[in-house]
């Protein structure tokens, strides 16, 4: 991994700087936002839509779901695409303290982000004309830990809500004098981790494919024989005896000549294992593992279905010809039941 | 196959050298071979100069004509290796003695080096070879897809069977690990020097395959072990004396597969040990009760037992009832894997229990029993293999 510079003494001068200008909500607490909202969230609480419903509950009149508080401050769409082909243009806003700190998370290599969680406080309901002011900064920034997702900083933001009358609005006064006039209505905590990409717990991988079986023109046809759905025992055509594992002559009358039979795939559990360690990715643990007497006479080594405790040695077996994948077939053996 | 082999009692044993036994050498493979070839030419007082020949396994990675280069070796006229993993410890003994008694090399060296553990380890099986279309790998076509892919995962479908047929239990297969154990306990140059274990820690360790646990496999080894071979007139005349090869065999079965013997009328024995004792007794006029300690070939426990029944120090199916009591434990009947076993000592691939055979027989062994005058030897089991007797020199 790259040296990364440790920034921990720039970052920490940054903690309770703001992150940049108080923001004014575009628009006034209003019945058209609720109404989206609340449909959206389908919230059917009548004092958010109904005057004489929020009365009767105890409030002024209607009021604006408590979690739409950072919605009123949001600037849409246009805003973020403007931000956007600013930066692309090289002309992203500099020198806040958000801007800053992002900038030297980057440099420490944590170049990934995630939001983690999000709190808000509300101390007051928001009434139809209200108009909010946003203040942020930063209320702190962690020291570096390894987390699952990787090596990274906590950074929390605190943004302070503040709400006056929309009259109270003019082209006068500055959005940080408005605030001043304003009252506290809520608070949001919103914590990002920044994190070194591929620095985490490594994430389970998909199964490799099973280990390929080495071919040759002597065992070809079994293998052949499997992805055609068929298990295939050698078999001398001078002699007739049949031979597993796979030889270019009869161990019988040392012929040359052979061709195979279809096997019916029932058989006898001769002898088992079951794996457990060393555990190759291919494969569940633990793993049982058969040696199958075949009814035609030969033997074979193949795995067990089910669990390993469903077996014991001498048990009747029939074989399913299982796919693992385009190139690879085996048979896998199952209890052969009394009425197959 | 009844007559007596010519070299019989007429090739001996002069030296031995070892590496000391680790999980990590920290040394090149050709090295640790280097370094128990020179400790063996060492022990037996022999010049590097005076070798004429070698012997190594198959699966060795280490050319005879670099150890020749390292060491300053003359001119070499005869080089073998013995294939079949394990099976080849006592075969390149015998490989050594055709070569001295035909007059082909007066001076052969064997050895086995390899960094098992901390480089190519054994027990991770065939699960990363490629598939290769030859007859070697075609051979394993048959298993890796079906996830049979170690060496305790082959022999635990035949000593499942075995189980299945003779009634042993998992606590007789414990019996040789406590015995191998309890050995190296008292072996200061074994792994597990000080370190026994009960029947109990055997059946609480983890399964590996079942019907195997964990301590019923051997340990995996970096280090080297090799032997020297020369005439019984000069061993006789040598620093440590000889130890006289009384029988040296090899032996591949009707129907002998790469350990998947699984296709033989019987799966609960090792005929190919089978053939390799018959024969060790018909070459060398001995028989079972002549023998004073055998090194049984242990990387897995099973097939100690399976040995016990073919070399015929217990009848088919009683080595589950020949392992109680102490019976292989020093002062027992037959005391096995004296060393330590590979289980207790060190996985050498069987070249190290050929040392131990060579100890007990000089008397000097940590475990000595008392009095060992004929020691039997066999190698690598579940694959074609070999076996020894060795005798004292009077």
């Amino acid at each position: 991994m790259a040296d990364f510079p440790d920034h921990s003494g720039a970052l920490a001068a940054l903690v309770g700087q703001s992150s940049g200008p108080i923001e004014l909500s575009p628009d006034p607490v209003n019945t058209a936002m609720i109404r989206h909202w609340v449909e959206a969230m389908g919230d059917t609480n009548p004092v958010y839509t109904d005057h004489d419903a929020a009365v009767a509950a105890g409030y002024p009149g209607i009021v604006a779901p408590a979690t739409m508080l950072q919605a009123w401050i949001m600037r849409g769409l246009k805003h973020t695409l403007d931000l956007e082909a600013a930066r692309a243009a090289g002309n992203a806003p500099k020198g806040d303290a958000n801007s800053q700190m992002m900038a030297l998370f980057d440099e420490e290599g944590r170049t990934s982000v995630v939001a983690t969680n999000c709190d808000q406080e509300y101390f007051r309901p928001l009434v139809l004309g209200d108009r909010l002011l946003v203040k942020s900064s930063i209320e702190s920034i962690s020291d570096p830990k390894q987390t699952g997702l990787g090596h990274g900083r906590f950074a929390t933001s605190l943004m302070e809500f503040f709400a006056v009358p929309n009259d109270a609005v003019t082209k006068d006064l500055t959005n940080e004098q408005l605030a001043e006039r304003g009252a506290l209505v809520g608070t949001m905590r919103f914590r990002i981790l920044k994190f070194r990409p591929g620095t985490g717990a490594v994430a389970p991988k998909a199964k490799p494919p099973r280990p390929r079986p080495a071919i040759t023109q002597d065992n070809a046809f079994y293998f052949e024989g499997t992805l055609a759905g068929e298990l295939r025992i050698q078999r001398c055509t001078d002699c007739g005896a049949l031979r597993h594992p796979p030889l270019p002559a009869c161990g019988k009358c040392a012929s040359l000549n052979w061709d195979y039979v279809v096997s019916e795939g029932r058989g006898e559990l001769l002898s088992m294992v079951v794996n457990h360690f060393p555990q190759v990715p291919a494969f569940d643990y633990p793993l049982p593992i058969g040696l199958i007497a075949l009814d035609e006479g030969t033997r074979i080594v193949a795995n067990l279905a089910g669990e390993p405790g469903d077996w014991t040695i001498g048990d009747r077996v029939v074989a399913e010809i299982v796919r693992f994948d385009d190139e690879l077939a085996l048979p896998v053996f199952h209890h052969e039941t009394k009425e197959a | 196959m009844t007559a007596k082999h010519t070299f019989a009692g007429k090739v001996a044993i002069a030296g031995i050298g070892a590496t000391e036994f680790s999980k990590e050498s920290g040394r090149s493979e050709l090295r640790l071979a280097v370094e128990a070839v020179k400790a063996a030419l060492d022990d037996a007082g022999i010049a590097p100069g005076e070798v004429q020949g070698t012997c190594t396994y198959g699966a060795d990675t280490n050319p005879d004509i670099d150890i020749a280069r390292s060491l300053g070796f003359d001119d070499l006229t005869f080089f073998s290796r013995i294939y079949y993993g394990g099976g080849a410890a006592a075969g390149t003994i015998q490989q050594a003695a055709l070569a001295v008694s035909a007059g082909v090399a007066d001076v052969v060296v064997c050895y086995r080096a390899f960094n098992e553990r901390s480089g190519n380890r054994f027990g991770a099986g065939v699960q990363g070879r490629a598939p290769v279309a030859n007859a070697e790998m075609a051979h394993f076509a048959s298993y890796t897809p079906v996830g049979l892919v170690t060496p305790a995962q082959w022999v635990a479908m035949a000593a499942a069977r075995y189980m299945h047929v003779s009634g042993a239990t998992s606590e007789d297969f414990g019996r040789v690990a406590v015995a191998d154990r309890k050995h190296a306990a008292t072996n200061p140059k074994a792994w597990f020097y000080e370190q026994p274990i009960t029947l109990e820690d055997h059946q609480n360790s983890r399964w590996i395959v079942e019907p195997l646990h964990l301590l019923d496999c051997c340990q995996e080894t970096d280090g080297a072990q090799a032997i020297v071979v020369t005439s019984l007139e000069r061993a006789k005349d040598l620093k440590n004396g000889a130890v006289v090869i009384e029988a040296a065999v090899q032996g591949a079965a009707k129907g002998q597969d790469m350990m998947t013997s699984y296709y033989r009328d019987n799966l609960d024995g090792l005929p190919e040990m089978g053939l390799v004792g018959r024969q060790l007794w018909e070459t060398s006029g001995l028989t079972a009760h002549d023998i004073d300690m055998a090194v049984l070939y242990d990387h897995f426990t099973p097939y100690v037992l399976m040995q016990l029944e073919e070399l015929g120090f217990c009848g088919k199916g009683e080595a589950k009832d020949f392992v109680k009591d102490g019976r292989i434990e020093l002062g027992g009947a037959l005391p096995i894997n004296t060393h330590g076993g590979q289980l207790g000592e060190a996985y050498l691939h069987g070249m190290n229990g050929i040392a131990e055979g060579v100890r007990q027989i000089r008397g000097t062994s940590y475990n000595q029993v008392t009095g060992a005058e004929k020691v039997l030897v066999t190698a690598g089991t579940g694959v074609p293999t070999s076996g020894l007797i060795l005798g004292k020199d009077h």
